[in-house]
Formats: structure tokens, sequence, C-alpha cells
């Protein structure tokens, strides 16, 4: 009994200590932007790595998701006689929350343990130190770029599986099902709004979503103990605290836009 | 040593040590791997630190380095002491020493060429053309010029340690930490290491400080040696001088005796009390 709680009041304290350890992290991180601005080159090699290389993962995925809730939303509404409104289906649901939700738990998947193992290889194999000694900060050279186009491509990747998912609803409901090519994006073009759909949905989520995988990616690699398995667990815990995250972070934000 | 006279008179040479330590302390969680310990090393020359492994070599350059703080004493490097040094002051302190690591730790993404040229372009504002001059002379001074678009992972052990040697000497430092250069290098790449870091200290006026457990190789470039066990200081003299030390564990270690003060066997209990341990463990 004793011993329980002393275990649970240790990890307790751990998490928080890592919590405020990823916190100044963060400061130092977002202090060491602004050397940024004379080096826009890392942020764009940076941007073709995590955003570019995850393109493919992101418009596959973005296109089965699409055909899937094409034929969901066909199957549920041929019911009622009201399969014009599949295009409104599809793409609210796209919009507000597949569209974001899905595109970070890619992300985190594909880009963000990359970041990690990048990061906790380059403490292993001592760059970070070598960097430091050649009076190079780290949080300006290797953080800061990769945390920022991170930041960036998130929206990018999330605008682009959206409408990646959206062709791929027509394309199941119109093409294959015989839905009216017209009623589909008439109906979905009078259902979603621009500010409360697009720019919650899409935009401030996916913004929100990218700044904690990063964060977290980033973070991990930098605080991953620099052995074989220190790295493998880092990268491990990347992904899931950035799916843990992100699906809490959803709600709340849900909560807020599309909340009663 | 270069005992060339210079043909213009400057000012006489500083002979005061570039790197001072005094009373240096550094505990790590309860152990103490330095307990007071005083050192200094002299400009101009090669000054080896040699001990067993887990000696806390390592932790002494990061300590001169300015990587660790010292829980107590003074660590000072050419008048400033280094773990008082705001971040900015340290950094500058930094651009005139530089680090070879026991890996190398070459940048992987970046080619040899690019690896050199990294300091460069980090802190100067030169145009590229005198970059790739720079950059070929390094090279060309550790015999890699024709691997320069060579990526590291496409290098023997011993070709990123001198990438890595070019890459420390690019911003010409006024002092180099050499960890472990020999370490894991078969006779030749040692050979050629021990020249290269006699040629180049003398040829650029540099200070070194190695950290080696190879004992000959190292004892053979070094003017003054330091040799610490257990966070202190054993024994410390010029190469021939600790030769005719009269200090058993002097003796035990430049001769690599497999025992002698310092033990074989790990602190444990006596050998006998621990089988009994265990059969009243399993027997009872």
């Amino acid at each position: 009994m004793i011993d329980g709680l002393r275990r649970l009041g240790r990890s307790t304290l751990r998490w928080f200590n890592r919590l405020g350890r990823a916190t100044l992290f963060l400061l130092r991180l977002l202090g060491a932007l602004a050397a940024l601005g004379k080096r826009p080159g890392l942020i764009v090699k940076q941007l073709y790595s995590l955003g570019v290389l995850s393109l493919p993962i992101i418009a596959m995925s973005g296109l089965f998701v699409g055909m899937v809730l094409g034929l969901q939303g066909y199957a549920n509404l041929v019911d009622f006689g009201a399969t014009s409104s599949l295009g409104t289906v599809v793409a609210l649901s796209l919009v507000r929350e597949l569209g974001p939700v899905l595109a970070a738990l890619l992300y985190a998947a594909r880009a963000g343990s990359a970041l990690t193992a990048e990061i906790g290889l380059m403490k292993a194999t001592e760059q970070l130190a070598a960097m430091q000694m050649m009076a190079v900060d780290p949080f300006a050279r290797v953080f800061a770029p990769r945390f920022v186009a991170g930041v960036i491509a998130m929206p990018l990747l999330a605008g682009i599986f959206t409408a990646i998912g959206i062709l791929g609803g027509y394309f199941v409901a119109v093409q294959q099902l015989g839905v009216d090519s017209g009623a589909f994006w008439s109906q979905m073009q009078a259902a979603v709004r621009l500010v409360d759909d697009v720019i919650n949905g899409v935009v401030v989520k996916s913004a929100v979503f990218g700044w904690v995988a990063n964060w977290i990616a980033v973070f991990e690699g930098y605080d991953a103990i620099p052995t074989s398995e220190g790295i493998s667990l880092a990268t491990t815990r990347t992904v899931v605290n950035t799916a843990l995250v992100v699906l809490a972070l959803d709600f709340m934000l849900t909560a807020i836009f599309f909340g009663v | 040593m270069s005992a060339t006279a210079p043909a213009v008179p400057i000012d006489p040479p500083d002979t005061s040590p570039l790197v001072t330590a005094r009373g240096l302390t550094f505990h790590r969680g309860d152990r103490a791997i330095f307990q007071d310990v005083n050192l200094d090393i002299r400009r101009g020359g090669i000054t080896a630190i040699m001990g067993p492994s887990g000696a806390g070599k390592t932790t002494l350059l990061r300590l001169i380095g300015g990587q660790l703080r010292p829980t107590a004493g003074r660590v000072e490097v050419d008048g400033a002491c280094v773990h008082e040094l705001g971040r900015r002051e340290l950094y500058q302190l930094r651009k005139r020493m530089s680090m070879l690591f026991q890996s190398g730790a070459l940048f992987t993404d970046l080619s040899v060429f690019d690896n050199v040229a990294f300091p460069l372009r980090e802190h100067t504002r030169l145009p590229e053309t005198l970059i790739r001059t720079l950059v070929l002379m390094k090279l060309e001074a550790v015999g890699l010029r024709g691997a320069r678009d060579l990526m590291p992972s496409e290098l023997s052990g011993g070709m990123a340690r001198r990438a890595a040697l070019a890459r420390a000497i690019a911003l010409d430092p006024m002092m180099i930490l050499y960890d472990e250069p020999f370490s894991g290098q078969d006779p030749i790449t040692m050979g050629v290491l021990i020249k290269l870091i006699r040629t180049l200290n003398d040829a650029l006026g540099l200070t070194s400080i190695i950290v080696s457990h190879d004992v000959k190789e190292t004892a053979s470039i070094a003017d003054y040696i330091y040799l610490i066990s257990d966070g202190l200081i054993v024994d410390h003299g010029p190469p021939e001088a600790l030769e005719h030390s009269s200090s058993a564990w002097v003796e035990q270690f430049l001769h690599a005796l497999p025992d002698g003060p310092m033990s074989f066997h790990y602190p444990a209990l006596p050998y006998a009390q621990d089988l009994l341990l265990a059969r009243e463990r399993t027997g009872d």
C-alpha cells in the first residue's frame, strides 16, 4: 500500500519534472527563433524532409479515407433517399475532424519518429556536443529549423489530406455509386463554411497539432538516453504521446469550436 | 617542438599556462569523479592526461570545454574561468578551442568537405571560393583532399578521425582537446595520427591536450604527462621522468601489468564467503 503510494508519487513527480524540462526546452527553442530569420535555407531543407517526403503517405491515406467515407455515407444515406447530401457528409467529416487528426497521427508516425531518432542519434554520436564545442548552438542550428518547418508543414499536409479525401469521396460516390455530381458539389458548397469549418478545422486544429507533435518529437530526441535502447524508447514515446495528446486536444478544440 | 628562430622580433612568448585547474572537484551523483585536482597545461606543448578507463578523462575535457560545471574549484582557460562565463562569452572562447571526439562526431548528413566547411560557414562571412581554398588546405594537411566528396559513412575509422581533425583546425584554434584519438585504430593509422597531432601542434603553434589510455603512443609525442586514477592525480612529469617513477601504480599502468596496486578484481566480498552466501540462500 505504502509502496504503491510511493511509486505513484515518484512517477507523478517524474512526469511533472519531464513536463518542466520540456517547457524549458520549448522556451529555449522559441528564443532561438530570432536567429533563424537570417537562415531561411535551414527551414526550407527541413520543410522538404518533413513535409514533402510525407506527401505520399498523406495523399494515399487521404484517398482511402475519403473513399471509405463515400461508401459508408452512401450506405447509410441511401435508406433515407438522402444520397445527395453525401458531399456534405464527406467534406464536413474531413474538414472538421479526420483531415487534421489523421494527418497529425500520420505525421507523428512518419516524420515525428524520424525527427526523434535523428536528433537522438546526433546526441548519441556526439554530433550535438561537437556542435556546441564549435560554438554553434544546436537550438538555433538543429532544433528550431526542424520545429518551425514541422509547424508550417502540418496545416499544409492536413489541407492536402482533406482535399484528396474529398476527391476520393467524389470518386466513389459519383463515379461508382451514381450520386449526382451537381448535388454532391453544390450541397457541399452550401454546407461547408469557410471560417467555422475550414479555418477552425483544418487550419487552427492542425496548427495546434503541428505545434505539439513537433514539440514532442524534437524534445524526445533531445532528451533521449543516448543508447540504442534509449533512442528506440524515445521514438516510441514520440508516436504514442503525440497520438494521445492530439486526440485529447482534438476533443477540447471540438468542444470549443463545434460544441453547443 | 618548433625551435625555429623568428625572423622579426616578437613579443616575449607568454609563459603562463593556457589551462589551469585549481581544487577541481566533480561529483556525478554521489560518486566523486575528481577530488581536488590541480593541473597546468603549458602553452605550445602536448600534454597527455592518462589513466585507466573510467577514470574521468573525458569528463576532464568536458570541464575544460565548459560542457560540464565543476562541483567545486576552478578551471581557467587563457585567463577566463570557463564555468563563470555567460553563454555568449563561452561560445566566443569555444571558437578558439576545438575538440576531437572519440567517434569523430562528423555530421552524418554532410560530406567531408561540408563538414570541414561547417565552422567556417557558421562563424565567418567568407565568400564560397575562399572557403573552398581553406577547406582544401585543411584537408590537404590531413591527407584527405581526395576524399572531400565522400560521406562520413563511407570513411574508415581512421579517415573519419582525420576528417574530424581537419574540421577541428578549420578556425585555426589556439588549443585542441583530443578525446582518445588512438583507441580502436590499426597500427598504421595510429602512426599517422601520432605524426599528425605532433606536426599540427608544432606547425600551427597549437596547444594540445590528449586524453588517452594508449600509453606507448601517447607518451611518444607528449611533452608532459598527468596520470589520473580514482579522481586523483597520481603522478605527473615529462615522459622520461615518469618512466623511472618509483610509484608501483605508475609502474603498473605504464607497463601494462595485469595486477598490482590497481586490482584485477572489482571490489567484492571475499570469494569463499560469496560462494557460501549463495548456498545459504538456495539451500536452506
